[in-house]
C-alpha cells in the first residue's frame, strides 16, 4: 500500500510533463558518419578494437540484410525509416575506455544520478543489504561507460561486462554462443543489429554458481539522430541461476529514433535465467511527434534439460513497441514463462507478445499478458505456441487480459497456437474489460481521488504480473504503470 | 446536519427529481420509502456526486456547505458515505489494501497521518469481528465473489472505518436473509452518535423493526409527498404505496 502512495505522490509532482526523463545531457560526443555502409561497419569494429572474424560477421550481416524487407505484418504504422539518415555510433569523446569511474566525464555520471541509477559502488553500498544489491551495466548511446561490482562478481566466477570488451577478453566464449539463439538471418532488425550492434552486456554464469546479486543494464539513448543498437548475451551453465534487469529512457525529441536490439539467453542442463525489462523510452508527446521505436528481437533458449527462463516485462514508454520475448523449450522438461505488462496512453502503439516453441519432451510453458490501453493508443498481443512432432507432453497455460481506459484506445489479441503432437494441451484464456465509471466513482465515494482510484484499480489487474518482478523494481513499475495513465481518466 | 432545498435532477432529458425538500438533524435516522422508480436511488447518487445527473436547481447543503459544488471525493472526505446497494467488484485489489487506501485518503483531508500498519489492523479486526467478518475475507479482492451479505457487511465495515457524519444505506436489505440483516443492523446501529446522521433508503418496513427510525418520509415522483414517524412505516406496509402513486398523475 506505501507503495500506491508513493505512486500518487509521484504522479502529483508531475504536472503537465510526465515523461520524467526527458532531459538531454551535453557532452562532446564522436560519431561515426551517418549512414550505414561497409566503411561505417569498420569504423563501428576498428573502434571496438574486435578480432577480424567479428568484423566478417558483421559485413555478412550487412550484406544480408541488404537483400532484406523490413516486415509489415505487425499492427503499427510509421512513416517509412530511412536508414541513411541514421548514425550507427555515437560515443562520448572523454570516455575512450575509461579504467575506473574517476576517468568518466563526470557529466555522464550525473545523468546517471539523475536517472536514479547511481555507479559509485560505495554509495550503492551505503545502506543496502547485501543481498538487496545490485550490479549495473550503463550504456550510454553505443557504448557501455561503467560498470560496477565487476570485482565482486568475478570471484564468484561471474562475468559481467560490456559485449565489446567481452569479445576482445573472451572471445572464444563469445564466438561459441552469439548468433546462436537468434540468427544473423533472423529478421530485418536482428540482422541489422548484428551488423551494426554496439554495446551491450555479456554475462556468463559458471556452473552451479548463484549469481550473488541482481544484474542489471541501463540503456541511455542521448544523443539526437542517433540509433541504439544494443546486443546482449547471457549464458547461464549447468545447475547455475542469474537475475537480470534492463532499464531504458531517453531524451524527449521531435524526431523518431530507433532502438533495434537484440537478447539472446542461453540455459543450459538445471540452468535458470531471470530476465525481467522496465522499458520507459520516451513514448512522444501527445500528438504523438516523436518517441522511440523500439524494434527488438529477444530469445532465450532452454537448451538443456530441466532448465527454465522468465521472460519478465513492464512496457510503458515508446512510440511503438515491437517486441516479443520468446522461449525455445529445447531441453527435456524445460520451462518458459512469459510475463507482460504493456501500458500504452497518447499515441502509443504497441505489438508485442511472445513465441513459445516446444521442441523437447514434457516442457512447460506459462504466458500471463496484461495489456493497458488508453488515450487513442493501439495495444495488440501477439503470441505464438507450437508444439513440435515430438515434444510429447507439452504444455501451456495463457491468459491474455486487456483493460481499457476511455473509448478512443483499443485492445487486440492475436494469439497463434500450432499443436504437431496429439499429447500437447494448450489452454487460452482472453478477457477485454474496461475501469469503469461505476468502479470509478465507487473508490472515490471512499476519498480516492481519480489518480489513486485509477492507480488502485490497474494496480490490481497487474498484480499478477507485478508478484513476478523482483521487489524494488516492482515498485518501481508500479510507479511506472501510473505515471504512463496519467491524465488518461476522467 | 444534512439540508435538501427544491432540489430538481435530470438524467438524460428525464426528470428523476422535482423540487424535493429533505432536512435530517445531527443525530436523526430518517427513512426514505416509496415505490420503484420514485426517485430514492437517484437521490442517494446526488447527495454523493455520481456524475451521469444534471442538477437543474435546488441544494444540498452538509452542516452548512454546498455539496454539489464538490467533487464525489472531496464530498466523501467531508463526510458523506454511501453505502451501495450493488457494492461493486475491484478484481486484484485485496479488501484490506482497500480500506486502508480509504482510510488514509480520510486521515490526509483530516491533516492526520497515516495509521502505522499495526494500529490499522488491530481498528479493521475490532470491527470486523462485530460484523462476523473472517479475516480471510479481508485478504481477498474487494467483493469479488462475496455473496450479498459479504458485500453489505463489507459496505458496513467501511462505513465503521471512515465514521462519516452522515450515512445513507441504499437498500441496504435488498438481498439479505434474515441473519445478515440483524448483522448488518446491528453493525449500523453501533454507529447511532449524536454527531452522525442516516439517511435510510428501502421498500420494505422489515428493515426499520431493526434500525428504527426517527422519521419516515415518503418519496413519490422525485418529491417529499408525507413526512411522519416511525409509524407512518407500519401504515405503509399495511396500505401499500398506493395512495401516494396518485400524486405522481397529479
Amino acid at each position: 500500500m506505501p507503495a500506491v502512495q508513493e505512486t500518487i505522490d509521484q504522479v502529483r509532482s508531475i504536472d503537465v510533463d510526465q515523461y520524467k526523463y526527458g532531459f538531454e545531457t551535453v557532452v562532446e560526443m564522436e560519431k561515426a558518419p551517418k549512414g550505414l555502409s561497409e566503411d561505417v561497419i569498420r569504423f563501428i569494429s576498428a573502434k571496438k578494437g574486435e578480432p577480424e572474424w567479428m568484423l566478417q560477421w558483421r559485413l555478412d550481416a550487412y550484406k544480408r540484410w541488404l537483400t532484406m524487407q523490413e516486415p509489415d505484418w505487425a499492427r503499427v504504422s510509421y512513416d517509412k525509416i530511412d536508414y541513411n539518415d541514421i548514425y550507427y555510433y555515437a560515443a562520448p569523446k572523454k570516455n575512450q575506455a575509461p579504467k575506473s569511474l574517476d576517468e568518466v566525464d563526470p557529466e555522464i555520471l550525473r545523468t546517471y544520478e539523475k536517472l536514479g541509477i547511481p555507479l559509485r559502488e560505495q554509495e550503492i553500498l551505503a545502506g543496502v543489504e547485501p543481498e538487496r544489491r545490485v550490479a549495473v551495466d550503463a550504456v550510454f548511446d553505443s557504448v557501455s561507460v561503467a560498470t560496477t561490482f565487476k570485482a565482486e562478481l568475478a570471484k564468484a566466477g561471474v562475468i559481467f561486462m560490456p559485449i565489446s570488451e567481452a569479445i576482445r577478453e573472451y572471445p572464444d566464449l563469445v564466438r561459441q554462443y552469439l548468433g546462436t539463439v537468434v540468427p544473423v538471418t533472423d529478421n530485418f532488425f536482428a540482422t541489422l543489429n548484428s551488423a551494426v550492434f554496439t554495446d551491450g552486456s555479456f554475462v556468463y554464469i559458471p556452473p552451479g554458481v548463484r549469481c550473488p546479486m541482481e544484474l542489471s543494464t541501463y540503456f541511455r539513448i542521448n544523443e539526437k539522430n542517433t540509433g541504439q543498437f544494443e546486443r546482449t548475451l547471457i549464458i547461464a551453465d549447468k545447475g547455475s541461476y542469474v537475475s537480470y534487469l534492463e532499464g531504458c529512457t531517453a531524451p524527449k525529441r521531435d524526431e523518431n529514433q530507433l532502438h533495434a536490439a537484440v537478447v539472446e539467453l542461453i540455459a543450459l542442463d538445471d540452468a535458470e535465467i531471470k530476465y525481467s525489462t522496465v522499458q520507459n523510452w520516451y513514448p512522444g508527446d501527445a500528438e504523438g511527434r516523436g518517441g522511440i521505436y523500439n524494434f527488438v528481437t529477444k530469445r532465450g533458449d532452454c537448451r538443456g534439460r530441466n532448465s527454465v527462463i522468465t521472460w519478465t516485462q513492464v512496457e510503458t514508454g515508446s512510440a511503438i513497441t515491437w517486441k516479443y520475448p520468446s522461449c525455445i523449450l529445447r531441453g527435456d522438461n524445460s520451462r518458459g514463462e512469459f510475463y507482460s505488462i504493456a501500458v500504452s496512453n497518447g499515441m502509443q502503439q504497441v505489438d508485442s507478445g511472445t513465441k513459445m516453441i516446444h521442441l523437447g519432451k514434457n516442457t512447460t510453458s506459462r504466458i500471463i499478458s496484461k495489456g493497458i490501453a488508453a488515450g487513442k493508443s493501439e495495444n495488440t498481443y501477439r503470441g505464438l505456441v507450437s508444439a513440435h512432432r515430438k515434444a510429447t507432453g507439452a504444455r501451456n497455460f495463457t491468459n491474455c487480459d486487456s483493460l481499457l481506459i476511455g473509448n478512443e484506445c483499443g485492445a487486440h489479441t492475436v494469439p497463434y497456437i500450432e499443436s504437431k503432437n496429439a499429447t500437447a494441451v494448450f489452454e487460452h484464456e482472453a478477457t477485454t474489460s474496461k475501469i469503469s465509471e461505476d468502479q470509478m466513482f465507487y473508490c472515490q465515494q471512499r476519498g480516492l481521488s481519480d489518480e489513486e482510484a485509477t492507480a488502485l484499480i490497474v494496480n490490481g489487474f497487474v498484480k499478477d504480473v507485478l508478484q513476478q518482478l523482483p521487489m524494488e523494481f516492482a515498485v518501481e513499475a508500479q510507479k511506472l504503470i501510473s505515471i504512463s495513465l496519467e491524465g488518461s481518466v476522467g | 446536519m444534512l439540508e435538501i432545498k427544491n432540489l430538481v435532477v435530470q438524467i438524460e432529458d428525464k426528470r428523476i427529481l422535482n423540487g424535493l425538500n429533505l432536512t435530517v438533524n445531527n443525530g436523526e435516522v430518517a427513512a426514505i420509502m416509496g415505490p420503484n422508480g420514485s426517485g430514492k436511488s437517484t437521490l442517494s447518487y446526488v447527495i454523493a456526486g455520481k456524475e451521469d445527473y444534471e442538477v437543474l436547481d435546488g441544494e444540498i447543503l452538509l452542516d452548512g456547505e454546498n455539496v454539489l459544488e464538490m467533487g464525489p471525493d472531496e464530498r466523501a472526505v467531508a463526510g458523506v458515505f454511501l453505502a451501495f446497494q450493488y457494492p461493486l467488484e475491484i478484481p486484484g485489489v485485496a479488501s484490506m489494501t482497500f480500506l486502508k487506501a480509504a482510510l488514509n485518503a480520510h486521515r490526509r483531508a483530516r491533516g492526520e497521518g497515516e495509521l502505522t500498519t499495526p494500529d490499522f489492523i488491530k481498528r479493521v479486526n475490532a470491527t470486523a469481528t462485530q460484523l462476523e467478518i473472517p479475516k480471510d475475507m479481508l485478504k481477498r479482492a474487494l467483493n469479488v465473489g462475496f455473496s450479498g451479505g459479504e458485500k453489505k457487511r463489507m459496505e458496513i465495515l467501511q462505513m465503521a472505518l471512515l465514521e462519516p457524519s452522515f450515512c445513507i444505506l441504499d437498500e441496504t436489505d435488498s438481498g439479505l436473509d434474515i441473519d445478515a440483516l440483524r448483522i448488518v443492523s446491528e453493525g449500523v446501529n453501533a454507529l447511532r452518535s449524536p454527531d452522525r446522521s442516516f439517511l435510510v433508503i428501502t421498500h420494505y418496513q422489515r428493515l426499520l423493526n431493526y434500525i428504527v427510525p426517527d422519521s419516515v418520509h415518503v418519496m413519490s415522483a422525485g418529491r417529499i409527498v408525507k413526512s411522519g414517524g416511525k409509524e407512518l412505516a407500519i401504515e405503509l406496509e399495511a396500505n401499500g404505496y398506493a395512495d401516494y402513486r396518485e400524486s405522481e398523475a397529479a
